[in-house]
């Protein structure tokens, strides 16, 4: 038999909606909805959504040719290049390293591995100013790893966008970790047991059968990841240098405007960030909708 | 190492140790290192030079600030997780849906924007900036905008534990309950408020987490004014800046310490809530998550993979016959 084959799956029935046996609520017949929900909006009004509202209505005083301009600058457009390009690899490198740690924590046994699995939630626990200013002494020139680097293969990680990599893949490691976890844990062992039993080396089984399983859930952690790194600011500023068109973050400029008072200015780029934000949360939604539409109950 | 599957359903030996080894190294040089490199460097000049960093005034002051903003917000969001729980998973609404992506939005927006948008809004040029003028009050680069920013932040935590929670534990004991004639609170304190504290426990302390250790957001709205509006994040940057490096990592070594007691009681709860969440028959209160985000989307990957790995399988058949 061959495993090379690629296999043009015909698409699967819609499932029933499994979700539609646990709404048992009913009428609403419990009590408290009205304040509940009220209460639930106003909150969210007052603290979320009227201030979010001020972005784009302090940044359209800047008019349309304003706006543009700020956003437009070279040094912005060199933001975004550094912050989606870093984002971009750092998720990458955790989606590599994510899976095989996730791997090695649901299937095999080592002596720690409670230990380690309760550190791969260290990036979410620990503030990022105090991971922004470990991570900065350690690959500076005299630091611990910086110095290796510096010795063996002459290269500077701090302040230059490579920092700016590390510093991602710091905060964004736990994502695809504890996306991909449970996913793992509830893999049928007998899908296995069935592939080998009819022929399948382990590297067929894998990637025809563990792999495909996978990949939903690989796809979410990866976003969550690159979603969180494009907003990254207190790891980040320590290790970048900060240094105009090379090392310059998208969410620094903010600040830098801020400083000079330029709150149009700063409202403009921060209405671009949160527009990337609200296009990743479209992305992560639309993964689960696909997922959703093409899933079967288990 | 060991492994207890069978040869033809496991990796060979080499390859386990390989990418245990990977792994393993992976989470000692991203995750481990830095850590231990903040006790080695707050303790580099001695343990005097480190208590006198943290009983130095500016940072006694910045380490209450801390706490204060963090017991201040941990009301609202335990009020706030449990009003937008209960509308949510007891009763049947339009717009649903887009609620609970609202709930989530914080954790989407950076944390400068979340800093920037109270001085858009607060601030002595914003749309409340003459009225709060004239009436002598200060809310950003003061204390409320501290806590207005870390409100923010950390809105969903405790929410986003118990939606999920109280979906699957579902509301039969509350009809019940109502059926027998209890009133509203009762049922809440009696019933409900039983099966969720430690939902509750558990969001409370990932927020709290990151109450104490935001830094993007209040960075943005404190002022940095010494002894007054700086948290102890803030005292840290400060203190790093001017290059007083062991007295910022000792005071660094406490915020880390306070991350060593989040992970601990985190997995305490995890322990004792996942006995209790399988007792409610509850598949989504993980033991293995950690932000709402990731604990959400978890369940719904289950039956999706098994889907592709059976229809894979059934070509493997295929092929086979």
């Amino acid at each position: 038999m061959s495993c090379s084959q690629s296999a043009a799956l015909p698409p699967l029935e819609n499932p029933p909606d499994r979700r539609a046996g646990s709404r048992r609520s009913g009428p609403n017949i419990l009590p408290g909805f009205g304040p509940t929900l009220g209460y639930t909006l106003l909150y969210l009004s007052l603290l979320v959504l009227i201030p979010l509202a001020s972005l784009p209505l302090k940044s359209a005083e800047l008019g349309w040719g304003g706006f543009w301009e700020v956003v437009t600058d070279p040094r912005v457009i060199a933001s975004y290049r550094l912050t989606f390009g870093a984002s971009l690899i750092a998720a990458a490198v955790n989606a590599v390293f994510g899976s095989l740690l996730a791997w090695t924590l649901v299937r095999y046994e080592f002596p720690g591995k409670r230990l380690v699995d309760a550190l791969v939630d260290l990036p979410f626990a620990l503030p990022t100013a105090v991971a922004g200013i470990a991570l900065a002494t350690l690959y500076a020139r005299n630091g611990w790893l910086g110095s290796l680097f510096d010795r063996y293969w002459n290269l500077q990680v701090s302040f230059t966008p490579l920092g700016i990599v590390i510093a991602l893949i710091f905060i964004g490691f736990p994502f695809v970790v504890r996306t991909l976890q449970p996913v793992l844990e509830d893999l049928d062992r007998d899908l296995e047991e069935a592939a080998a039993s009819l022929g399948a080396s382990r590297l067929c089984t894998l990637r025809r059968v563990i792999v495909p399983t996978l990949v939903p859930a690989l796809l979410t952690g990866f976003t969550l990841a690159f979603a969180r790194a494009i907003g990254e600011y207190g790891s980040v500023i320590f290790i970048a240098g900060n240094m105009p068109m090379v090392s310059e973050i998208t969410p620094l400029l903010i600040v830098a405007k801020l400083e000079q008072y330029d709150y149009a200015g700063a409202a403009a780029i921060a209405t671009v960030l949160l527009s990337m934000s609200f296009a990743l949360l479209l992305v992560i939604n639309i993964l689960q909708l696909w997922r959703a539409r093409r899933g079967v109950g288990a | 190492m060991s492994n207890t599957a069978p040869p033809h359903l496991t990796e060979p030996g080499w390859l386990r140790a390989l990418i245990t080894l990977v792994s393993i190294g992976f989470v000692g040089l991203f995750l481990v290192l830095p850590l231990i490199l903040v006790f080695s460097e707050a303790l580099r000049k001695g343990w005097e030079l480190y208590l006198a960093a943290i009983i130095d005034p500016d940072a006694l002051a910045a380490i209450r600030l801390t706490l204060v903003v963090a017991a201040v917000s941990l009301p609202f969001n335990a009020l706030f997780g449990l009003a937008a729980a209960w509308s949510i998973t007891r009763f049947q609404f339009r717009g649903k849906q887009v609620l609970i992506t609202l709930v989530d939005l914080p954790f989407s927006v950076s944390p400068v924007v979340a800093g920037l948008v109270f001085i858009l809004v607060f601030g002595s040029h914003g749309w409340f900036g003459d009225w709060l003028q004239e009436h002598d009050l200060r809310i950003v680069y003061a204390v409320p905008g501290i806590v207005l920013a870390t409100l923010f932040v950390t809105l969903p935590f405790i929410a986003r534990e118990l939606i999920p929670l109280m979906q699957a534990q579902g509301s039969e004991e509350e009809h019940a309950a109502l059926t027998l004639g209890a009133s509203g609170w009762y049922i809440f304190r009696k019933v409900t408020l039983p099966n969720i504290k430690w939902g509750i426990l558990y969001g409370a302390i990932l927020a709290n987490a990151r109450a104490m250790g935001e830094f993007g957001a209040v960075s943005v709205v404190s002022g940095h004014i010494r002894g007054e509006t700086n948290t102890m994040t803030l005292h840290v940057e400060i203190l790093y800046n001017e290059y007083q490096f062991a007295a910022s990592f000792a005071v660094a070594s406490l915020l880390a310490l306070l991350a060593l007691v989040t992970l601990a009681a985190k997995h305490f709860v995890e322990a004792r809530g996942a006995l209790h969440a399988r007792r409610a028959g509850n598949p989504q209160f993980s033991t293995q998550t950690v932000t709402g985000q990731v604990e959400s989307r978890a369940s719904e990957h289950r039956s999706r993979g098994a889907a592709l790995g059976l229809q894979n399988l059934a070509i493997l058949a295929k092929e086979h016959a």
